[in-house]
């Protein structure tokens, strides 16, 4: 009992003059902890608002029945999950998607690649060009989707692509009617590179132009070809950027939903074939449906997907020996 | 899908019909839009306040919310009823775009309507979940004067959970000089049907048109009534696993591979323009497209009712919006008096909304013979077969998984020449777990 209160009184006051007072420290050198939070605040609020919420609120509703309610009341387990996945609607609409993946992934990148190295090496209007490939991505997947739909595939003869059938004497084509050929595909693969490849070509030819020339230089006297050049230097020189472009394009492949929603969609159905796994969740958590556990669950399980194929993708292409 | 067809019918064209800067100045409206709620409490709790105590005291603010009916004046007269009404302050909302969806989210926050319309009555989880109030009793002494088909629809558990406003319907519609060049009487029979279809077809003008996806989505309910089936029968069960119903719909695959049929028209069904720009001779579409097809064709074009499989029956599809109130109004009642005041007992406004803006026929059959568009030309044939052969679209029931279930089923069979009754009995399989989690 030697250390009486007004002792302890004594040493506070006697250390405190050597700190800063506790909203002085808060906010930090130059204030840089308070200008820290009033630029990143907003953002970070919006984010856990509309962003960190809603995903951990629809992983919380993919364990409940809730039939037309978010405040659901019924627990119901991994019972939704199960049910997705015995779904065979859902399941063939994953099964499409990872073939549509496949297939778009690799297409998407062949011709952005193709195009920023035309684009690149052409003398002439060379801006005019690059303008000219860009300009689809400004354009609204829902515009561009109407235009494919009702004014180049429509059945009729007036249709561009029909018409052109007829001047060669071919009969119409009813594109996005029929399912056997599966006409359909071209349509939306068409609409979509329209409106992607742009967009993949300018990365791409921000990359290549930050290739040192002296490389192609060194290559040249060494009596390289073109294809050797390509292969060994402007290729390795793009891996960054082809990692990060190939990973975009996986994701948005399984993230489709505007173009084909508008192309195929008639009058609230959407037919089973070339569903996006978004599509069938439209269909079930929204729309009339508002069955939200299930459509969670479907929503948690094709996130899932993605990841994982990310991680597959990034184990094998990005870190496949640094040489 | 087919319980949404009639509506999205109409709302699709007219999304498509409407100029964009209509549809941008609504979408501005609606985004600006107060829900009423605020006000309506405030309304109701700040009379003390005002002191200026009014003989009735503070009026109740009602919301209600209809989608964007697209013929010119529809908006104006609605909001005229509305003002019309002096026992609360009804604020009219119209909502373009993705009604059926922005409404039953709504129905879940308290920003919604107390009153609002919707298609065919609300939906069976609406009902079940408790989001709409049971308007049993309010048609009172008129009940038997409403449309049958449609107040048993609207009906469920003994329950009236909308009042029907007007009745909407699909039939076929034919050009009358094209089928006498080529020799061809208007059908009674599908198989009189596609031997007309195959005789009209020349070229690139098709003989008839079910909508670009062949009928897929429009034709599985007609084919079924055809066949003297239905989605549910009447207790709940299962409606369609018979020989007959598998026929029915196995003659739409022969007419899709009958090169027949129009595909990939530019406007789809719910429009006029593929009857009269001479694509196809005959098209199945809503009653709505008449002013259209008179502006078209003048005199030129009859119509008749879906016609019937062997054993079975003609048809043509009606469907109604139907007034509903929400569970989550704080004025309930005042909402319910206001919903039977204007779809009960204002019957000059119901006979108004019904004919002197879209092509509709009235809910009540006493407004029929008043109705002076529905008195001549196959107009009048219409309504006559709307009153005999006039089939709801669907049962309450039939939830929309039931209806996604049923389109893909409809899309193998017809696209893709799937086997009939293999694809039946898958939807099957999930309509009656659906029925069972409805009524358990």
């Amino acid at each position: 009992m030697t250390t009486t209160p007004a002792n302890v009184e004594v040493s506070a006051a006697a250390a405190a003059p050597t700190r800063p007072p506790l909203g002085a420290r808060l906010r930090g050198r130059q204030n840089q902890n308070l200008w820290f939070w009033v630029f990143v605040g907003p953002f970070v609020l919006g984010l856990i608002i509309f962003i960190y919420i809603p995903i951990l609120w629809s992983i919380y509703l993919s364990f409940f029945e809730s039939y037309n309610t978010v405040t659901p009341t019924k627990f119901v387990g991994i019972g939704n999950y199960l049910d997705m996945l015995k779904d065979e609607s859902f399941r063939s609409s994953l099964g499409t998607f990872i073939v549509f993946a496949l297939f778009i992934v690799p297409t998407t990148f062949a011709l952005s690649l193709l195009t920023a190295i035309l684009v690149a090496r052409t003398r002439v209007m060379q801006a005019f060009f690059r303008s000219v490939f860009f300009l689809p991505t400004a354009c609204s997947y829902v515009v561009a989707a109407l235009i494919w739909k009702m004014s180049i595939f429509s059945g009729v003869r007036s249709g561009a692509a029909n018409a052109l059938l007829g001047l060669i004497g071919l009969d119409s084509i009813p594109w996005l009617s029929v399912t056997k050929p599966p006409w359909y595909w071209l349509v939306i693969v068409s609409a979509r590179l329209w409106l992607q490849v742009g967009f993949y070509m300018i990365l791409f030819l921000a990359a290549l132009q930050r290739i040192s020339p002296t490389l192609y230089e060194a290559a040249a006297i060494d009596g390289a070809s073109a294809w050797q050049s390509f292969r060994y230097i402007t290729l390795p020189q793009l891996r960054p950027t082809s990692a990060a472009v190939l990973l975009l394009l996986l994701i948005n492949a399984f993230q489709a939903f505007d173009e084909f929603y508008n192309i195929l969609s008639s009058f609230g159905t959407y037919p089973p074939y070339a569903r996006p796994p978004l599509v069938y969740l439209y269909y079930v958590a929204l729309g009339q449906g508002q069955d939200f556990g299930h459509g969670s669950a479907g929503a948690v399980i094709l996130t899932l997907v993605i990841l994982i194929a990310a991680l597959v993708f990034n184990r094998f292409f990005s870190f496949r020996g640094d040489d | 899908m087919s319980d949404k067809t009639i509506r999205a019918g109409i709302d699709r064209r007219h999304l498509l019909t409407l100029g964009g800067g209509m549809a941008v100045a609504g979408a501005l409206a609606a985004c600006g839009g107060n829900t009423g709620r605020s006000s309506s409490t405030s309304a109701a709790g700040s009379g003390s306040g005002s002191g200026s105590a009014s003989g009735g005291g503070a009026k109740v603010t009602l919301q209600q919310w209809y989608h964007q009916y697209g013929e010119a004046g529809t908006q104006q007269a609605v909001e005229g009823y509305a003002k019309a009404y002096t026992a609360a302050d009804v604020k009219v909302t119209w909502k373009p775009g993705d009604y059926d969806q922005t409404t039953a989210a709504s129905l879940l926050t308290a920003g919604g309507p107390d009153v609002f319309e919707y298609g065919n009555g609300p939906t069976i989880d609406m009902i079940k979940g408790g989001q709409v109030v049971d308007l049993s009793g309010l048609l009172g002494d008129a009940e038997s004067d409403f449309n049958p088909a449609m107040v048993k629809r609207m009906t469920y558990d003994g329950k009236l959970w909308a009042i029907p406003q007007v009745v909407d319907m699909q039939l076929l519609v034919y050009r009358k000089s094209l089928l006498e060049k080529a020799g061809v009487t208007p059908p009674e029979t599908i198989d009189d049907l596609m031997a007309a279809a195959k005789k009209l077809t020349s070229g690139d003008v098709k003989g008839l048109f079910l909508g670009n996806d062949g009928g897929v989505g429009l034709m599985g309910a007609p084919m079924l009534f055809s066949a003297g089936a239905d989605y549910l029968n009447e207790d709940g069960s299962f409606g369609f696993d018979s020989d007959g119903a598998a026929a029915a719909l196995g003659k739409l695959r022969e007419l899709f591979t009958s090169d027949s049929l129009l595909l990939g028209a530019p406007k789809d069904w719910y429009d006029a323009s593929a009857l009269t720009s001479g694509l196809t001779a005959m098209q199945f579409t809503g009653l709505w497209t008449f002013p259209d097809l008179t502006k078209g064709l003048a005199d030129d074009y009859g119509c008749i009712p879906w016609p019937a499989m062997p054993g079975g029956a003609k048809s043509v599809v009606v469907g109604a919006y139907g007034s509903c109130v929400s569970a989550k109004s704080t004025n309930v009642d005042a909402a319910k008096e206001f919903v039977k005041w204007l779809w009960v007992d204002q019957t000059d406004k119901q006979l108004d909304f019904a004919t002197a803006y879209g092509f509709h026929i009235p809910a009540r059959a006493s407004l029929v013979p008043q109705a002076k568009t529905l008195q001549s030309g196959p107009a009048k044939d219409a309504a006559a077969y709307a009153q005999e052969f006039g089939h709801a679209q669907s049962s309450v029931l039939w939830t929309p998984k039931c209806a996604t279930a049923f389109g893909d089923m409809m899309s193998k069979i017809v696209k893709d020449g799937a086997d009939v009754k293999a694809e039946i009995a898958k939807v099957k399989a999930v309509a009656e777990a659906e029925v069972k989690r409805v009524l358990g």
